[in-house]
């Protein structure tokens, strides 16, 4: 004879994590891994690339290489980015239609800088006809 | 913030007033601030990308932008802002990996460094970038 009084409710609640409460974490610092190496770079490129006006920073960008390390900075960083913002408008923003409304907002935001940036860069480097 | 109603009904973590202000604490809290400067910022150096595809047109309102007054200062603060950042999450990684620094007295004066190091490196990289090139 069973003698646990548990509703079925709280045996769930009992099971502990969905085995994802530490996805975000991890995320967040892999991401800051590839950008302890790209920000810096970064930085470069865009000092390098802003310096002699337009057709300088066309003809930077239209450098293979140049080109892959932009693109891969911009996924790290916008990824990088919408982690970040998740956990800050999850901590500040209680009200629930408000939290979700900056959550989605968060996303298309992040992934469509990520989409006009990343075809930018493409553009400029496939006219470059290399 | 605009969330006026609080409908989670778990219990909150002490309020910042609450607290004595420390080195430790005010590079945590720059940490949170740098990265939504950052992300603010990203938006002025995305517009730089794609101006860059949209032709010299677009290419010299936002450089335009770049090189007002204000947008210099603004891209001043994002540099610091970004290298903050990244020196205070290396730090961040340093403690999340080989646990390393969290003795208070190294934890502080790391604080200072990262502030410190931040500063000195924006004003560096930017007197380098307008006067060497």
């Amino acid at each position: 004879m069973s003698t646990n009084f548990e509703t079925p409710t709280a045996a769930a609640r009992g099971l502990g994590s969905a085995k994802s409460g530490t996805e975000h974490y991890i995320r967040q610092r892999v991401s800051a891994i590839a950008l302890v190496f790209l920000v810096p770079w970064f930085l470069y490129a865009v000092i390098a690339a802003s310096r002699s006006g337009y057709d300088g920073a066309v003809a930077f960008l239209s450098a293979p290489w140049n080109a892959i390390l932009m693109i891969l900075t911009l996924g790290a960083a916008f990824y990088h980015m919408r982690l970040g913002m998740q956990t800050v408008i999850e901590d500040y923003i209680g009200k629930a239609g408000m939290k979700q409304t900056l959550l989605i907002l968060n996303t298309f935001v992040t992934l469509g800088l990520f989409a006009a940036t990343a075809l930018s860069v493409l553009k400029i480097w496939i006219s470059a006809g290399a | 913030m605009s969330g006026s109603e609080w409908t989670d009904p778990r219990p909150m973590s002490p309020h910042l007033q609450v607290w004595k202000w420390h080195w430790t604490m005010a590079a945590s809290i720059f940490h949170r601030v740098t990265g939504v400067g950052n992300y603010i910022g990203a938006f002025l150096v995305s517009a730089w990308v794609i101006a860059i595809a949209a032709g010299p047109e677009t290419y010299a309102t936002v450089e335009g932008i770049m090189l007002h007054p204000v947008g210099q200062i603004l891209l001043f603060f994002w540099l610091a802002s970004v290298l903050f950042h990244l020196v205070n999450g290396i730090r961040h990684m340093l403690w999340d990996g080989p646990k390393v620094g969290f003795d208070p007295k190294v934890a502080s004066g790391w604080s200072v460094f990262n502030f410190a190091i931040s500063i000195l490196a924006a004003a560096t990289i930017w007197s380098l970038a307008t006067n060497l090139f």
